[in-house]
């Protein structure tokens, strides 16, 4: 870890111009928000982060905290803690895939410490990337290469990777997100605006140092998330390689709206086998209208998978994500639903 | 967990006392190595070599003493020859390893040491390590038995041969012809290595958490050329070791100079990653197993190759395969070792660490024998039990092999078992139920102990032996209550410091077997000098009152069945090393067990679960059932841990550490473990020591990883003989 500033504004409107004269004093001074801290400050002690400015987002969290359903829609501020929102009865009863997906993730301890805003921004676990020792890293070190595509490669990526990177996305909420078509509210210097969370992540291409579409300096404030059939009828299938305090090795969050047998609408995302939040669209489309069997979901689960990649050691995210795919609708169809 | 199962007890040494530490560990007051505070302490940051082999050829260290608080940087150009090198353990000297700290610009390995920095803050210190500038020279370094640069040979003093083994192996009715590995691990233990060292003149003491102090006060005062009467070493808490605070590693003299040169207390605290690096490890093996039997599952011939790996610094293999072929009947027998030295750190003792990787094969393999002679897998032992090992022919002091199967087996639920694979569901998941034979060499070692009675009945004993979490402060109360009759809240215990008489190192499950001795010889003499008769039940309190002293004190040193006449000398150089198992004339010496467990794996996404597992144990006298309970119920949740995560990841292509963080290197959370139960199975054995004990330390994680293995099969129908057992070795097997 290496010295930094320490900034801590106590409001949004204090922060915008904080950064934006920041900015204008030193334009290729390194800043970084901290929120929970529990991706951050473990960056920083790796060396892979080294920010001149700290930005604490702390003072301004608790105006950004809340948890409310209004109507049918449920808002979660960008600063709630993964528990506060895991543990929320609204949440549980309405998008049962929020809460699974944050209950599932990482330990207690990390969960009452962490924020959503924060969770959906965690970086990639990729050994290679999280240990400067290691040269070759496009997404650390634009154009230096790539030292996983022929290392230890067992847990990255086969869907959405790039001859650049194929490290594969981590996080659990995100996937939720992605089923459940929710926006997020970002904050910044040109004001605030609303954009499908789906647009918040970009794969890597030949640009991983890029990961997401957030303007500099922009803020995560919120995220928005309309109920309905599909979010009640969904949950969050995690495969991992111990029963908890561990990252996804696949996961999928389903949301199901069915009528009888069949699927009038379904949304499938992927964890753990992607470079970003994944959603299989294909899969979904192929599924609307039909009977939910064993035979629909195994054909859905094929569709997903058709572009994947493999490396090395991961080959076998692609039929444990298929399996996964089909354990996940088969169990979501299942599921006691209460009626509208 | 369920309440352990334990023999009924006649004394004070075979009750379930609480621990003697309880109260200061639960409330946080226990003083570990690095909890000691000296006034004026520097802190010291290490920085290891990020190369799998090659050369300084520069260090810039301008930006690093920059940083403000900086107060020394050593490096093999500061330290030159200041620290002598000294022969390592494996070749009758002290260190864990043969590379001299800081020695030359050679880098023999990802995560040597190549500087360590001192500074007022560990804040200033690792901001300073990080800002070193080292300029290598990088040559292609070997990672493992696959490498091009892997030099291979056998060992000869490995190599064993009874009978004809290939005739019989070819005639026999039923075979087993496998290969099995087991990966690199680790031993993470809670607390890290920790190392404080301060000078008083030219007295040196040293704060680290050891299970061998005497072994770090006597090679340090080699590698630093003093007297070692001039140095001393105190630990009164390990927290957790397993094998990986045995010996002494390149920080010690590092952080001793470091105080010398700097005039002040340093402490260094070696990071969780730098862990991985400091000390030995388990490396991978490899095996060859051929087994056959005649049409009643007798044993006809058993054949067992081992490869095992090192550095290219110490030559060293633990040949486990000279227990696997003593522990069944078998008249044709070949066994050998074989070695890779590679560009790795030097590997050695973990938790088992012959024992585990050779028994994963061997039970594996019988249990493929089993199946292919249509046998119970409990049967075909009973079948190949034997009182005599079959090598050269010398009895067991004692063996309870089938006892443990027994009441192992009946607590599990055994006989509801449905032999056929994949015959057992529950909804989506498969069930298979598997069992192993876990054994342990009964070792012990020459000790010593000085046991003080005051007049107003206090009894204190001690012993320079280690708490590890294992029960030793428990342990030596216990044997002196019960051999002098008083009550155990009169005893006090000092251990952890070399001025105390010499004890053996804490490893081979040896510590109660060589200190309880000591302490009894201790208190027979005092009941001597009291003119009480040896076992007698006369009062030594009222002796005492009688004889008008206010104090006695004993000191006794013992030494262990068979072992040669120098053993005194070494205790007090600091190289009492246990023996027994395999490795005597006369006998042979083993605690032996039976493991069970249950394993459910989902019929679609392939997760591996351990809700159950049930382990009984003979190990001759229990001293105490509850801290014997810790240790196996520990040592069982550590091989669920062993067969199904723990796996360190080195990168082929250069040696490198991949995982080296408790994030990635998988440990089991409280979530992956279901009921384990450890059974002590009553046995008694006045052979092995005068105290009856034969340990319990390392048993319990030997035969899980292959009850595991077999229950997976059990499961589902398939083998698997490579560890750790992980979802992509099955999935396309249901
Ligand atoms: C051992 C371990 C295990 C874990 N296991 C899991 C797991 O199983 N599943 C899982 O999903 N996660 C897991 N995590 C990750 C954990 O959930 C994230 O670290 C956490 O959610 C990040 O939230 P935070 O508030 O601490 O973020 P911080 O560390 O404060 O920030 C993370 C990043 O987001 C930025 N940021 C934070 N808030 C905002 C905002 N409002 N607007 C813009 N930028 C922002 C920061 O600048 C930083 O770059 C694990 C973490 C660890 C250490
Ligand atoms: S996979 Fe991506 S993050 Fe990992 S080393 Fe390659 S470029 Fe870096």
């Amino acid at each position: 870890m290496q010295p930094f500033q320490y900034i801590r504004p106590a409001s949004l409107a204090e922060m915008v111009m904080a950064e934006r004269e920041a900015r204008s004093r030193d334009a290729a001074a390194r800043t970084a928000y901290i929120a929970g801290g529990t991706t951050l400050v473990d960056l920083m002690k790796l060396n892979v982060e080294q920010p001149d400015r700290v930005v604490d987002l702390n003072a301004i969290a608790p105006a950004f905290s809340a948890i409310t359903l209004d109507g049918s829609t449920l808002r979660l501020g960008a600063f709630a803690k993964m528990a506060a929102v895991a543990d929320h009865p609204a949440v549980i009863g309405g998008f049962p895939v929020i809460a699974e997906s944050l209950s599932l993730a990482a330990s207690a301890q990390l969960r009452n410490m962490a924020s959503l805003g924060g969770n959906v921004l965690q970086r990639t676990r990729c050994a290679y990337y999280g240990d400067p020792a290691w040269t070759a890293c496009n997404k650390r070190a634009p154009g230096s290469g790539c030292a996983a595509r022929d290392g230890v490669n067992r847990q990255h990526a086969v869907l959405g990777v790039s001859d650049h990177c194929i490290a594969s996305y981590p996080g659990d909420f995100a996937q939720a997100l992605m089923a459940l078509d929710a926006t997020v509210i970002l904050v910044g210097a040109e004001g605030t605006r609303s954009v499908p969370f789906a647009s918040l992540h970009r794969e890597p291409g030949d640009t991983p140092d890029a990961e997401t579409t957030l303007r500099p300096g922009e803020v995560i404030t919120e995220f928005v998330v309309d109920g309905g059939p599909w979010a009640r009828r969904s949950r969050y299938l995690k495969i991992r390689d111990r029963q908890s305090y561990e990252f996804a090795v696949a996961s999928v969050a389903v949301a199901l709206d069915l009528v009888g047998d069949t699927v009038r609408d379904v949304r499938i995302a992927l964890g753990g086998v992607a470079t970003v939040p994944w959603r299989a669209y294909d899969a979904e489309t192929m599924l609307r209208g039909r009977s939910l069997d064993e035979a629909a979901a195994a054909d859905a689960a094929e569709l997903a998978f058709a572009s994947a990649v493999s490396h090395t050691h991961n080959a076998f995210k692609i039929p444990l994500g298929r399996s996964a795919i089909v354990r996940a609708l088969l169990e979501t169809a299942a599921m006691e639903v209460r009626r509208d | 967990m369920t309440e352990p199962l334990f023999p009924q007890p006649t004394g004070t040494m075979g009750r379930p006392y609480r621990r003697y530490e309880a109260h200061e560990k639960v409330n946080g007051t226990a003083t570990y190595a690095s909890d000691v505070r000296l006034a004026g302490t520097a802190h010291a940051y290490l920085l290891a070599s990020k190369i799998g082999r090659g050369r300084i050829e520069a260090f810039d260290l301008t930006a690093a003493l920059a940083v403000p608080g900086v107060v020394d940087i050593l490096t093999h150009e500061t330290v030159g020859g200041q620290i002598r090198q000294t022969p390592s353990l494996y070749t009758g000297g002290y260190a864990a390893d043969s590379v001299r700290p800081l020695g030359s610009a050679d880098v023999a390995y990802w995560g040597q040491p190549v500087a360590l920095v001192v500074a007022d803050s560990y804040e200033a210190a690792r901001e300073a390590a990080q800002k070193i500038d080292v300029a290598y020279a990088v040559a292609e370094a070997a990672s493992s038995f696959d490498s091009g640069g892997a030099e291979h040979s056998e060992l000869e003093q490995h190599a064993l041969r009874v009978g004809d083994f290939d005739g019989a192996f070819a005639a026999a009715p039923f075979k087993i012809d496998a290969h099995y590995s087991t990966p690199v691990q680790h031993h993470n233990a809670m607390e890290l290595f920790a190392t404080q060292c301060v000078w008083d003149g030219d007295r040196l003491t040293v704060y680290e958490p050891g299970q061998y102090l005497n072994n770090i006060k006597y090679g340090l005062a080699e590698q630093l050329g003093i007297d070692p009467e001039r140095i001393r070493v105190v630990n009164a808490y390990v927290g957790g070791a397993f094998g990986a605070k045995g010996f002494l590693t390149q920080r010690t003299a590092l952080v001793a100079l470091a105080a010398r040169r700097v005039g002040r207390p340093v402490k260094l605290v070696a990071t969780r990653e730098q862990g991985f690096f400091l000390s030995a490890y388990r490396a991978e093996t490899r095996h060859h197993v051929q087994l056959a039997a005649d049409q009643e599952g007798r044993l006809l011939a058993h054949r067992h190759e081992g490869w095992e790996l090192t550095s290219r610094a110490d030559l060293l293999a633990f040949g486990g395969n000279g227990m696997t072929v003593r522990l069944y009947a078998c008249p044709n027998i070949e066994s050998r070792v074989n070695v890779a030295r590679v560009d790795r750190s030097t590997p050695g003792f973990m938790r088992g660490p012959a024992e585990v990787p050779y028994a994963f094969a061997l039970e594996t393999a019988l249990d493929e024998l089993a199946y292919a002679a249509g046998l119970d897998p409990v049967e075909l032992r009973r079948i190949n039990d034997t009182d005599v090992e079959p090598v050269g022919g010398l009895p067991y002091t004692s063996r309870s092999l089938m006892q443990c199967f027994d009441a192992a087996g009946a607590a599990f639920g055994w006989p509801d078992r449905t032999a056929e694979p994949g015959s057992m569901r529950d909804g989506d998941w498969r069930v298979g139920w598997g069992c192993a034979a876990a054994f342990y060499p009964a070792y012990a070692a020459s000790s010593s102990a000085r046991v003080r009675l005051h007049a107003d009945g206090r009894v204190h004993v001690a012993s320079g032996g280690h708490e590890l979490g294992q029960g030793m402060y428990t342990m030596m109360a216990q044997v002196a209550a019960e051999r002098l009759g008083v009550p155990m809240d009169r005893v006090s215990v000092s251990l952890g410091d070399t001025d105390l008489p010499p004890a053996i190192v804490a490893g081979g499950s040896s510590s109660t077997t060589s200190v309880a001795p000591a302490i009894m010889a201790a208190c027979d003499a005092i009941r001597r000098r009291l003119g009480l008769d040896e076992g007698s039940q006369g009062d030594v309190v009222a002796a005492m009152v009688a004889s008008g002293t206010g104090m006695v004190e004993e000191y006794a040193e013992t030494r262990a069945h068979g072992e040669a006449p120098d053993t005194m000398r070494r205790l007090h150089r600091g190289q009492a090393a246990p023996s027994g198992g395999i490795h005597l004339e006369d006998r042979v010496q083993f605690a032996l067990g039976a493991q069970f467990v249950e394993v459910r794996i989902h019929a679609r996404t392939r997760e591996i679960r351990v809700p159950r597992a049930v382990g009984a144990f003979a190990a001759g006298r229990i001293i105490n059932p509850r801290t014997a309970h810790g240790q196996l119920v520990g040592g069982m949740i550590w091989g669920i841990s062993s067969a199904l995560m723990e796996h360190t990841d080195i990168d082929p292509r250069n040696a490198g550490y991949i995982n080296a963080n408790l994030a990635d290197y998988l440990l089991p959370v409280n979530a992956d473990i279901g009921t384990v139960q450890a059974i002590m199975v009553p046995e008694v054995d006045d052979l092995v020591s005068p105290a009856g004990v034969k340990g319990v330390g390392e048993i319990g994680t030997v035969g899980t990883a292959a009850a595991i293995s077999n229950a997976v099969h059990h499961a589902i129908g398939k083998r698997l003989r490579d560890l750790p057992l992980r979802i992509e070795h099955i999935l396309e097997d249901i």
